[in-house]
């Protein structure tokens, strides 16, 4: 990847790369070369910094340190109408375009400029169209269109703005393998046309099968840059979550025979037929963690929901120690002692706009110390932050801090606290170390042996198979909404469960 | 400064910044249109007779009432446009109830304020079932019930009105004087007196800070209004809390009309005045919600009124002008909550960061 000719500067060149948020260094130190006419992948873990390296790249956020080269000039974007003037295009992963217009009007909205909104614009998406084999027909209307197809129209209008560098961002996670096949295909054409396509994903075995080179993300920083045939994903896999793996084996297993939660045929309809939580039992015994693998959107977040009562159509059974809680809201179920650590903190977990002492309450609001009769105690429940503050170690100044203030970290220590003292039963952790740094999130992985310690029941869902497996008592792969398999995590590796979770492999 | 006080600073800076703008936007309007900028001002910033000063504390009360109940759906995030439609229906019955006199003296008061309370809940209540069962939005459906609220009164006033001696004005039967709410004196040189009302509005205020910042139900509304999918996940039964915050807040829309009513027209006729539910929205605004500074804007509202009335007279200019000001200061206000809220929340993510690093660096002095 070294820069030999003169006559072909890299498509893009970062190179040192930082960008802080209050409390969180988002971006380190990131050196990037992408050369035209390649697939360059960029891997990592959730929260390792991809998205706002590409914000930056896409002029949507500014650096505070580093430079930004495209096609060997340096460039300040300052917004993606620079980046797109520069020929930075981006495709994002929540497709932008307007259902009840046609493929040609989605095109040129905002481009008019560029080519008129008729017969040459028409004229120039079929020309893109052809020279790319994107196979699209410019008066179809995009609500006709499939996800795939819809994709291409995105890719097709990033072109048609001129774009010669096209980020592509987690393109796969909503598409069926075929589409996956068919996208591959659209990308190595592009790549031979000579475009620069930088591809964010966090599914190795696409990464190695359509990239020409890897760079690997952790912390915030690029910590490898990879040529995919001589790695594999394990490999990949270690790259990115390094050695910061927790150490289950060194602690004796607290599980107990005593069955504390008992799941038995939770099912989620769903409007177009396939449910999207399917005929799901399982039990957790006192002091296990059972942990749910599965490639995201398979089930987990709404299986999750399902269990804390916030999905009203979910059938089947839900028992905590012994009660029937099905039929009980939210609030009722939190009271027969769930503990909640939801996947999204920000929209599940916290008032952001509200001091510390008032998300101790939020969730709590009928239970003391929070709750005094129908009053809020606010003296009580200053005191209980108090203590969680310590506890817990989040970094504050004080309880009447906001909640937007503090770094992802501190906000989830401030949750694992909270739901850690409602005396719960069952607790319930959605990926929990996703986007926070690495002290916090082996305080966190702390904090779940302690509660397994104390002799909770804790369902942990997770992304990141090592966590699982570093944590997890039991496994149980979730696929399409249904448990698939069952795993010993003191002897299953990533790929057994990796095969499990995209249906490839029957039991390894 | 502690984070408390920079807050409190910044929440009066807001509301400073929006009259300034608002007051020279008002002036560039006079200059352009060649009318005496200073002389208006002058006018309208002088200090107010007493007989003005109980005109403005009558309607501020009033205001303050239609504040209250607009601040209520805001602090969810709902907003309640009808509170104009809720407040007149229900001092329309609250007229014919009083009216009809069926209980003595001041009991027939007393169910003649609750039943408007019911009829302002009852209607705003209708909004927050739609919104709840069929996802309307409750701007729209409580705009439509403000037209029906109005067909609703003029047709049944038709039906159960007394038409005032020697005039074309009809309205409800005169309320007893037993039943009267007497107000109060400030000044022997004044014939009007203050809205006894007055006392039930400040009760009012008192027991929206301690119902929203206080108790339960009040976070669960709060935490609702700042983030649903938050509250729901902490198991708020938004559905059900959609409802009871339109209730509320239309009970609250009912008391609007009723000062005016006990206090002063003493029957509910074709004159009685409207349009005091849409002041409440840009007094809620100005006023961040909060009871005391709805107060303020109440008090700044009526203060702006009462004191451009002479503006014809003395200066040759349109009374007029003081509702292009109250409009601008809507706008103001939302800009400067918004600038100023953004700056707030910069500050403190830099202040925690500092106030951080600073303990991690004595930490690190510490261990070396």
């Amino acid at each position: 990847m070294t820069d030999t000719s003169t006559t072909t500067a890299p498509a893009v060149r970062l190179v040192g790369i930082g960008k802080r948020f209050p409390g969180v260094i988002a971006n380190d130190d990131v050196n990037i070369e992408v050369a035209r006419g390649s697939i360059h992948a960029i891997v990592g873990e959730n929260g390792a910094g991809k998205s706002t390296l590409m914000k930056i790249l896409y002029g949507v956020q500014k650096p505070d340190a580093g430079t930004v080269e495209i096609d060997g000039a340096q460039v300040d974007l300052s917004s993606p109408a620079d980046a797109i003037k520069a020929g930075v295009g981006m495709v994002f992963q929540h497709f932008m375009l307007a259902d009840n217009l046609t493929v040609l009007e989605n095109v040129v909205l905002g481009a008019e400029r560029l080519h008129g909104i008729g017969a040459k614009a028409r004229e120039e998406i079929l020309r893109i169209s052809d020279a790319y084999g994107l196979d699209i027909r410019p008066d179809q209307l995009v609500e006709a269109l499939g996800v795939g197809d819809r994709q291409r129209v995105e890719i097709l209008k990033v072109l048609y703005r001129g774009a010669r560098t096209i980020i592509l961002d987690e393109p796969t996670a909503v598409l069926v393998p075929q589409e996956v096949d068919e996208l591959f295909g659209n990308l190595r054409e592009l790549k031979s046309e000579g475009l620069a396509v930088i591809f964010i994903s966090h599914k190795l075995d696409e990464v190695l099968s359509v990239a020409d080179v890897v760079t690997v993300m952790r912390r915030g920083t690029t910590v490898d840059t990879v040529d995919p045939s001589s790695v594999n994903a394990h490999q990949l896999a270690e790259l990115m979550v390094g050695s910061e793996l927790p150490s289950p084996s060194t602690e004796s297993s607290t599980v107990t025979d005593e069955v504390l939660i008992s799941v038995n045929h939770l099912t989620l309809p769903s409007p177009d037929g396939r449910p999207l939580v399917d005929d799901v039992s399982f039990t957790i015994h006192r002091g296990e963690v059972l942990g749910i693998a599965g490639v995201e959107g398979n089930g987990q977040s709404e299986l999750v929901e399902a269990i804390m009562g916030m999905l009203p159509r979910a059938t089947g059974v839900v028992e905590v120690d012994g009660r029937d809680v099905s039929g009980l809201s939210t609030r009722h179920r939190r009271e027969a002692g769930i503990g909640y650590i939801p996947a999204d903190r920000h929209r599940h977990g916290l008032l952001l706009d509200a001091p510390l002492w008032e998300n101790r309450v939020l969730g709590h609001q009928t239970r003391t110390p929070a709750a005094k009769g129908i009053f809020i105690d606010k003296g009580a429940s200053r005191a209980d932050t108090e203590r969680i503050i310590e506890e817990y170690d989040v970094r504050t100044p004080g309880p009447d801090v906001l909640a937007r203030a503090l770094s992802g970290g501190n906000q989830q220590k401030l949750i694992v606290g909270r739901e850690m003292s409602g005396d719960p039963i069952l607790l319930i952790a959605a990926h929990p170390t996703r986007g926070v740094d690495v002290g916090a999130q082996a305080a966190i992985w702390d904090h779940i042996k302690d509660a397994r310690r104390l002799g909770l029941a804790v369902l942990l869902i997770s992304a990141d198979l090592d966590e699982l497996i570093g944590l997890s008592d039991r496994i149980q792969v979730i696929l399409r909404g249904r448990l698939v398999g069952e795993f010993d995590p003191g002897h299953v590796t990533p790929e057994q469960l990796g095969s499990a979770m995209t249906g490839a492999g029957d039991k390894a | 400064m502690t984070p408390r006080m920079t807050r409190v600073l910044l929440s009066v800076a807001a509301p400073v910044l929006a009259l300034v703008a608002a007051f020279a936007i008002t002036s560039a309007v006079l200059l352009v249109a060649g009318d005496p900028a200073g002389e208006v001002w002058a006018t309208i910033l002088s200090w107010p007779e007493p007989r003005n000063l109980v005109n403005i504390v009558n309607s501020a009360t009033v205001l303050y009432l239609s504040g209250l109940a607009v601040a209520v759906g805001f602090r969810m995030n709902l907003f309640n446009i009808g509170v104009d439609g809720q407040y007149r229906i229900a001092a329309f019955v609250a007229a014919v109830v009083a009216g009809e006199a069926w209980l003595p003296g001041p009991l027939n008061a007393v169910l003649a304020i609750l039943a408007a309370i019911l009829v302002g809940a009852a209607w705003a209540g209708i909004a927050g079932l739609l919104r709840a069962t069929r996802g309307v939005s409750e701007v729209i459906s409580t705009i439509m019930l403000n037209f029906i609220s109005t067909s609703i009164v003029a047709y049944s006033l038709r039906q159960v009105a007394v038409r005032e001696e020697g005039s074309n004005i009809i309205g409800t039967k005169p309320i007893p004087e037993s039943s009267r709410i007497p107000g109060f004196s400030i000044s022997s040189e004044v014939s009007t007196d203050v809205y006894g009302f007055l006392l039930i509005a400040v009760l009012a205020g008192v027991g929206y800070w301690v119902a929203l910042n206080r108790t339960r139900f009040g976070f669960d509304l709060r935490a609702t209004g700042q983030s649903q999918t938050a509250a729901v996940a902490s198991g708020v039964n938004v559905k059900k809390m959609t409802v009871t915050a339109m209730l509320v807040s239309g009970g609250l829309a009912g008391l609007v009309g009723l000062p005016i009513l006990f206090g002063n027209a003493y029957s509910y006729g074709s004159t009685f005045q409207s349009g005091l539910g849409f002041a409440g929205i840009a007094i809620a605004l100005l006023g961040r919600n909060h009871p005391i500074g709805i107060a303020l804007g109440a008090l700044l509202f009526a203060f702006l009124d009462e004191q451009s009335n002479p503006l014809q007279i003395l200066v040759d200019v349109s009374p007029d002008i003081v509702k292009i000001t109250q409009g601008i200061i809507v706008l103001t206000v939302v800009i400067s909550y918004e600038v100023v809220r953004r700056y707030g929340q910069r500050l403190e993510q830099r202040q925690v960061a500092q106030a951080l690093e600073s303990s991690d660096n004595t930490k690190a002095e510490v261990r070396a």
